[in-house]
């Protein structure tokens, strides 16, 4: 695919180095790209395969994010739960051009579309 | 590239795993070819006795298949025994004239079992209890012969002889010693376990020594005949008296042993750096480890070094002995036995069949021996480890960790008496059914292991007691062992007080620098050491050190609650618990305006709001105008208060004014976890002083401060601390406390666990009896809370990154 079919969405100093932000999409969960040290940038649905916790709340390392909620340890570059924990979030193609961060359009679009977010809240 | 060679002589246990750790992390280094007398694949050796007592069959105790060769790449030489070693020509040779060559070499040789060299050991029907080959020759033992003798009282005696009683033979047990498992286990001890597998059926004679084992004229062994001239029949003699770690090889290819083949910390041999040993065959620093915990730690620190790592040291493992013969629980740690100069606190139910004894010396615990009741074992072994000062809890530590306000799994003490669907860890919700699927399944063998998999004991611990005890009897034998000294985490073999100490010691005032100079061994640490290290640097170097919020939790990040739907709570501070009619109002309409679904009242006596989106925690804030309540932090949480002399008829002191004080001292303290105060007016205590990390009570003379108190996974009642004067006194001695706490507490250190490792007495010397030292604390923690910003009003200043608030949007955009 040639660079201009994909979306900008920030620059790379927009995220925080170790750290995430959020990408709302029209339709389905938001989509969590994360910064690591060396400045690459990685995209991932922000739902831990576990209990659906936000992974752009987690602490980022090496190229690893822990789960804020029960401390899953997830790969950045392919989604999967560190072993022995089990379970892959979708992870969405992201490049890094001229200091720009970019996602495809398709992608967002189309991934992981029907997958809801957990709930919580009083007994209705 | 051509691939190194490793061969490995041994496919037992300990070597087996360190394959497997090696193929982790380095699956495409070598050629490896393995050597096994045995013609099996790795087998766990332990559960040989449920094999024998009928419990399981060999196949189920296959702990490596032959696929799991193939599938590694691994050639297996099953059934052949090496017999020689070149290191010249760096060639292994089996009896059979098999060769492989080596670049590197593992050996892992086991050990032997020793035979009593009395005339007639070679008799048919006389044999070891040691492999697959044993086991099977008893089985059929058991079908065609009645009575059988098993010399040797220990450990391995006693499952051996328990497997053939099950098996229909009258067994009897030769014991030379004066009661049995006298490695383990005390006199007291060993005789109650006689007693009770007397009652299963097991006959023992104690005492007596073997002299002869006689034969009939087929050439089978008929009789045991001892040295004061009795005898007893026998159609099957098993000698279990101990083993020998099996050199032989290695000696014959001039490698040095000295009981073991002797390694350095990296398991390799002291004589050739090729040439590495892990398992019982090997002696480190002059111990031959037996029990299977170590020598998984040996494998370990093996692997990497096989791997070309280099990292990881051994360093000698402390081991505990936590058995299970037929259905008995023992525990034994240290010196059980006592010895000159050691104390002994003993509680004995014999019709119980409940015994205890702790061996105190100097002050420490030095010595555990436990029967019938061994839930306690891990927090002996704790104590024993680190070595703490036991004078303040002396009182209570016969009744273990578990006797006071343990939650979470009904009071349980015996797992064994657990139904599988019984819950053994109530935070994690895992059952006992769950938690033997994954050690059976998973071929899982630690404490450790079993906490990745399943989460069992892995939050609060306070079931690791069950927890232990389970995988004693699912995956056999015992599995208590643990290095001397506690790692930070994966990252480093630093432990925190060395971290601590290093900080200080060197004016580190960054985590990467920390990292650098501790040798940390990954690029930017871990979920778990990263916020150990922030914290720290701040509470070490206070103004001095930068606060990064990326090494935070979410919590102290966005300095509110996440919630399980990712949506977050708020708790705005209400000082010491009171507030006004505006405050409320306030609430109300900011509840009403962000639609926030849930109001309510918390256990410290604020408000707490839930379900705020992130993008409105801002605002919230803003529009709520009252200051943050760290509810979300490891800092000081509030002040509970009664209501005091102000209104109370019964109130002796102004409780409220008080906690309002001690609140505006005290807020905005980070801590090494989280800091809850209260303060009562009178001894009825309704602010439940007693159970909070400082508890202040006011009686009609002054105010009585308790520190050390917890309402927690285990209630811990607070330690009585001192007695004051006045309202300023309250706040020095707390302060000073508290910050004596910050400069000496592990990060998630509570200060009940901070006071129990280091002694009540520490702290009073430091804060009672030293009054300039207190004076000094008490300015420290001043200095460091004077001008810490709100983190809800003064984002900048307190390094609130406001970006996470908002998010990107990919809507809309033009592709």
């Amino acid at each position: 695919m040639k660079a201009n079919d994909w979306q900008v969405i920030c620059r790379v100093e927009d995220i925080p180095v170790l750290g995430a932000r959020r990408v709302a999409r029209e339709r389905g969960m938001d989509v969590a790209v994360f910064r690591n040290d060396s400045d690459q940038v990685f995209a991932l649905l922000d739902r831990c395969p576990h209990k659906g916790g936000p992974l752009s709340q987690g602490i980022v390392f090496g190229t690893s994010v822990a789960c804020p909620l029960h401390n899953w340890t997830i790969g950045l570059d392919d989604g999967c739960a560190k072993a022995p924990d089990e379970g892959c979030t979708q992870r969405f193609s992201c490049r890094v051009e001229g200091g720009e961060v970019l996602l495809d359009p398709v992608e967002l679009a189309t991934l992981a579309i029907d997958v809801t977010p957990p709930k919580a809240g009083p007994c209705r | 590239m051509k691939k190194m060679k490793l061969v490995m002589v041994g496919n037992g246990m300990a070597g087996v795993r360190t394959l497997e750790e090696l193929l982790k992390i380095q699956p495409e280094l070598y050629e490896i070819a393995v050597f096994g007398a045995e013609p099996h694949p790795n087998y766990n050796r332990i559960l040989l006795s449920p094999v024998l007592a009928g419990e399981q069959t060999l196949d189920e105790i296959v702990l490596n298949s032959w696929e799991w060769y193939e599938q590694n790449g691994i050639r297996l030489h099953a059934g052949k025994k090496v017999v020689e070693v070149d290191r010249v020509k760096r060639v292994v040779r089996a009896e059979d004239g098999t060769e492989e060559e080596y670049d590197r070499l593992l050996l892992c040789t086991g050990s032997n079992p020793f035979m009593l060299p009395v005339p007639g050991k070679d008799l048919q029907g006389v044999i070891a209890y040691r492999d697959i080959a044993d086991t099977n020759a008893m089985i059929e033992a058991a079908e065609k012969y009645r009575k059988a003798v098993v010399i040797g009282g220990g450990l391995l005696g006693l499952e051996a002889a328990n497997g053939l009683m099950k098996r229909g033979m009258d067994v009897t047990v030769v014991h030379v010693m004066p009661w049995l498992m006298e490695r383990q286990l005390d006199d007291v001890a060993g005789k109650l376990l006689q007693k009770s597998l007397e009652e299963r059926g097991l006959k023992f004679l104690i005492g007596a020594q073997t002299q002869e084992l006689v034969g009939g004229p087929d050439g089978r062994v008929q009789s045991v005949k001892f040295k004061d001239g009795s005898a007893v029949d026998a159609d099957l003699v098993v000698m279990a008296v101990g083993i020998r770690p099996n050199t032989e090889l290695a000696e014959k290819s001039r490698i040095h042993c000295n009981r073991g083949i002797v390694v350095n910390d990296t398991l390799q041999t002291v004589t050739d750096a090729r040439i590495y040993a892990v398992g019982e065959c090997a002696a480190h620093r002059g111990i031959a480890y037996g029990l299977v915990a170590p020598l998984f730690e040996q494998a370990k620190v093996a692997a990497n070094h096989l791997a070309q790592f280099g990292i990881g040291r051994y360093t000698g493992s402390l081991t505990s002995t936590k058995l299970k013969v037929t259905g008995i629980d023992l525990f034994s740690a240290g010196e059980f036995m006592g010895s000159d100069g050691a104390e002994e606190i003993v509680m004995s139910d014999p019709f119980g069949g409940v015994y205890k004894k702790l061996v105190i010396k100097d002050d420490k615990l030095v010595g555990a021996c436990l029967y019938g009741d061994t839930v306690d074992g891990s927090y002996y072994f704790k104590l024993l480890r680190e070595g703490r000062k036991i004078g303040d809890i002396r009182d209570k530590l016969m009744f273990g960790e578990s006797n006071l306000g343990d939650a979470g799994h009904q009071g349980q003490n015996k797992a064994a008496a657990m139904a599988d669907g019984d819950e053994v860890c109530g935070c994690n919700g895992v059952n006992k059914g769950a938690i033997c699927k994954a050690i059976k399944e998973k071929g899982l063998f630690t404490l450790d292991e079993v906490r990745k998999h399943t989460k069992a004991s892995a939050s609060c611990g306070s079931c690791t007691g069950l927890v232990e005890q389970i995988i004693m009897f699912t995956a056999g034998g015992d599995y208590s062992a643990a290095p001397k000294k506690k790692a930070m985490c994966g990252c480093t073999d630093h432990s925190h007080q060395e971290v601590r100490d290093a900080i200080r010691a060197n004016k580190l005032v960054t985590i990467a620098d920390t990292m650098k100079f501790m040798e940390w061994r990954t690029p930017n640490g871990c979920s778990s050491c990263r916020p150990a290290l922030n914290y720290y640097l701040i509470s070490t170097w206070p103004k001095e050190a930068k606060d990064d919020p990326q090494s935070r939790y979410i919590n102290e990040r966005s300095h509110a609650n996440i919630q399980k739907d990712g949506t977050y709570s708020v708790i705005p501070r209400m000082w010491g618990g009171e507030t006004t009619a505006s405050e409320l109002r306030r609430i109300a309409d900011v509840v009403d305006k962000y639609k926030i679904p849930t109001v309510k009242v918390t256990g410290g006596q604020r408000i707490d709001l839930l379900g705020v989106k992130k993008e409105d925690l801002r605002n919230v804030w803003q529009d709520l105008g009252m200051p943050s309540g760290h509810a979300y932090a490891k800092a000081l949480r509030t002040v509970k208060t009664c209501v005091g002399s102000e209104w109370c008829r019964f109130g002796t002191q102004d409780s409220t004014q008080m906690g309002k004080d001690l609140e505006r001292a005290l807020w905005r303290m980070y801590a090494p976890h989280k800091v809850k105060l209260a303060v009562s007016g009178c001894p009825r205590n309704c602010a439940e002083s007693g159970i909070k990390d400082v508890g202040v009570i006011g009686v009609d003379s002054g105010w009585e401060i308790y520190i050390g108190g917890n309402g927690g996974i285990k209630t811990e009642a607070g330690e009585f601390f001192c007695k004051v004067k006045t309202s300023d006194e309250v706040l020095e001695y707390a302060g000073a406390f508290l910050q004596l706490y910050r400069e000496e507490g592990w990060y998630l250190e509570r200060t009940v666990h901070y006071m129990h490792r280091v002694g009540l007495d520490h702290i009073k010397k430091k804060v009672l009896e030293d009054a300039a030292g207190r004076k000094a604390l008490w300015e420290r923690l001043q200095f460091a809370l004077d001008g810490e910003p709100d983190p809800w009003f003064e984002h900048d200043k307190a390094a609130v990154d406001t970006r996470q608030f908002e998010k990107l949007n990919a809507e809309g955009q033009a592709a």
